[in-house]
């Protein structure tokens, strides 16, 4: 079985920062998934999405995308990558050119991937992939970005990969700067795109709720190292690790009858991040941490089908990977 | 019920372009009670940092106050001179700023900025106090003593944000305006940052406004919400009406829209893009995106009418005859 996209032991170090430790991830070809890198800021998930997108260099380790390391492609087998792996961002404002009517951003693709000289077979193909987003050509066309709701730019930011028919979309944060009422219309189109043309997504985002509703794996990090994974209903209804527990309970509930019970409190900063950590990244701020977990890292623990944490106090618990 | 400590009435706030005036705030009125916190909820551009403005005075150009009165502790703040209204900012209505942590200023420590901030409206024979209130604010805030020391830069975003609710508190005023006071900060970051600020609150009684975006943090923090939409207050309710039983269409849309941590739902789908500003439809303003929209919708402005004691909305569902 030939992996979509593969992360073999891929780190990658800034100096002597860390940013992300030795990662395996892969996403099978067969099966389209989406999956979530979820963390908080620092936590390396938006240098994951760099390493994917061949942005950025791992420091050691390979990714590989459909058995070919990303690294080491020539100019033209780059362009045949990009086909198949596209990108969308956070910001919806800020990848427009405010100059230029929407139609300018689909000719540009179909002119940079040559996709068909024909005028008339073009028109047909941006009008699909603007109807799998839930919109009109003849209403949105002629329009400029500053005409458009957030959430509509970043369907045709979704609209504008689909042109290509790729097998992975790559979504850093595509939400987070698009008003609450208007999210549900851009996960529903990473659903259906899932669902009916069978692309994958690597979905990287901060917010646990909306990667509890659509996600079907989630990978949490914390500084740099995988905490807790698995399948995102499971992981987020019942977290083992004692920083995603905290991570959830924290996320305020739109609920005043259930409101925060205890305080949290923050360490001094310097004792987060050092540069040669041996144990549990998280040994300075756990409730549990004990003397192994400031000496010795974690390994991965399986406990409970499709459920891994990398955490010492499951290590009597579970059968280790 | 105590008198309000903060009474708006009528305010409008209206930004000038060459098309004609936005009505980013538009007849905004609520009062604010002693010890009370209004939350003011809104998507971007709604208006909700622009009325925080049009509260302190602080609405710049090619803003303009058109309307409307800002009472605090029965003093209309339009009506006074701008030395007293210097003094009454910061020392009876303090702002923490959206973005606070970049408003320090990254040349000075932050022990100097405070003491600035408390000599500008302070006598200055309150100097050699300084010290021990500044330990007193730390301690408030929970933050270690020696941040008296440091610049900003050396501080991490939530520290940042506590050394913007200590100055905010410094003065010890009446209302806290809290401007999207933990946006931007992780989420448990955030869940300190906004504990901080519920315990102070609390421990100086004093009235606060909190602006934000976020459905579950206002859940969180608040005792009523006022719900805007492009410019206007639709809902103002206790947050146990609104959250079990929203009467505006909008404010069910918001409350639908908060993703649940523990159920698997259907995404709902909520269309629409907002009217031009400068050409807000007649009638009600939400009608372009309302779900349950009529033809009723289009003919004259729902006035704000109170269902109960607990809950306000400004709708033509719950208009009667009468008021019609």
């Amino acid at each position: 079985m030939n992996p979509l996209i593969e992360f073999i032991a891929t780190a990658k170090s800034y100096g002597d920062m860390q940013a992300l430790a030795p990662l395996d991830l892969s996403i099978s070809a067969e099966q389209a998934e989406i999956v979530t890198i979820a963390g908080e800021s620092g936590s390396g998930k938006s240098t994951l999405a760099n390493l994917a997108l061949g942005f950025t260099r791992p420091t050691s380790g390979q990714v590989l995308f459909q058995g070919q390391d990303i690294h080491a492609l020539s100019r033209s087998e780059r362009k045949g990558l990009q086909r198949n792996m596209q990108a969308v961002f956070q910001d919806p404002f800020g990848v427009y050119n405010p100059f230029y009517r929407i139609q300018h951003v689909f000719d540009t693709v179909i002119r940079n991937f040559a996709l068909t000289s024909n005028a008339s077979e073009a028109a047909d193909r941006i009008e699909d992939a603007l109807n799998r987003v839930g919109l009109r050509g003849a209403d949105i066309l002629r329009k400029y970005p500053h005409q458009l709701s957030g959430g509509q730019r970043q369907r045709i930011m979704m609209a504008r990969a689909y042109l290509l028919k790729p097998r992975l979309i790559i979504a850093d944060e595509p939400v987070s700067m698009v008003d609450a009422s208007l999210r549900a219309s851009i996960l529903d189109v990473m659903m259906s795109l899932r669902d009916e043309d069978g692309i994958s997504f690597l979905y990287i985002t901060h917010d646990l709720a909306t990667a509890y509703q659509v996600g079907d794996r989630i990978l949490l990090l914390y500084q740099g190292g995988v905490a807790e994974s698995g399948r995102a209903t499971e992981v987020i209804t019942r977290p083992k690790h004692p920083y995603v527990q905290l991570l959830i309970d924290s996320v305020p509930k739109a609920d005043p009858t259930q409101r925060w019970r205890g305080e949290v409190s923050l360490p001094a900063e310097e004792s987060l991040r050092s540069a040669d950590v041996h144990g549990c990244r998280f040994a300075p701020r756990c409730p549990y941490v004990t003397r192994t977990c400031v000496d010795v890292s974690p390994a991965t623990i399986q406990v409970a089908p499709g459920h891994q944490v990398n955490c010492h106090r499951y290590s009597d618990a579970g059968e280790r990977d | 019920m105590s008198d309000p400590v903060l009474s708006v009435k009528g305010l409008s706030v209206y930004y000038e372009t060459s098309t004609g005036d936005v009505k980013a705030v538009d007849d905004l009125s609520f009062d604010l009670l002693p010890g009370e916190t209004l939350g003011f909820v809104g998507e971007s551009g709604c208006g909700k940092s622009t009325a925080a403005m049009g509260i302190l005075q602080l609405v710049a150009e090619p803003g303009r106050v058109v309307a409307g009165q800002v009472l605090l502790n029965g003093t209309d703040l339009l009506n006074v001179s701008e030395e007293t209204l210097r003094l009454e900012r910061w020392s009876s209505l303090a702002l923490i700023p959206q973005g606070a942590m970049n408003s320090l200023n990254p040349t000075m420590k932050i022990g100097a900025q405070i003491q600035d901030a408390i000599l500008t409206h302070e006598d200055k024979a309150v100097r050699g106090q300084l010290p021990a209130r500044l330990a007193d604010l730390f301690e408030r805030v929970g933050l270690p003593g020696r941040v008296v020391d440091l610049y900003p830069h050396e501080l991490s975003g939530g520290m940042k944000q506590r050394v913007c609710i200590a100055m905010a508190i410094a003065l010890n005023p009446a209302v806290i305006i809290a401007d999207e006071a933990t946006s931007a900060l992780d989420v448990v970051v955030q869940r300190v940052v906004a504990q901080t600020l519920a315990k102070v609150r609390d421990e100086l009684g004093v009235s606060m406004i909190m602006i934000g975006h976020d459905m579950g943090l206002m859940a969180q923090m608040c005792d009523r919400v006022a719900v805007m939409y492009a410019g206007q207050i639709v809902e103002i309710s206790t947050v146990e009406a609104l959250y079990s039983n929203p009467a505006h269409p909008y404010t069910q849309v918001l409350i639908e829209s908060v993703p649940s941590l523990t159920e698997r739902q259907t995404l709902r789908v909520h269309e629409g893009i907002t009217h031009d500003p400068r050409d807000p439809p007649q009638g009600c303003i939400f009608q372009l995106r309302c779900p349950k929209v009529t033809p009723a919708c289009s003919v004259k402005r729902p006035e704000r009418i109170a269902l109960s004691d607990q809950q306000e909305v400004a709708c033509v569902l719950y208009q009667t005859e009468e008021g019609a």
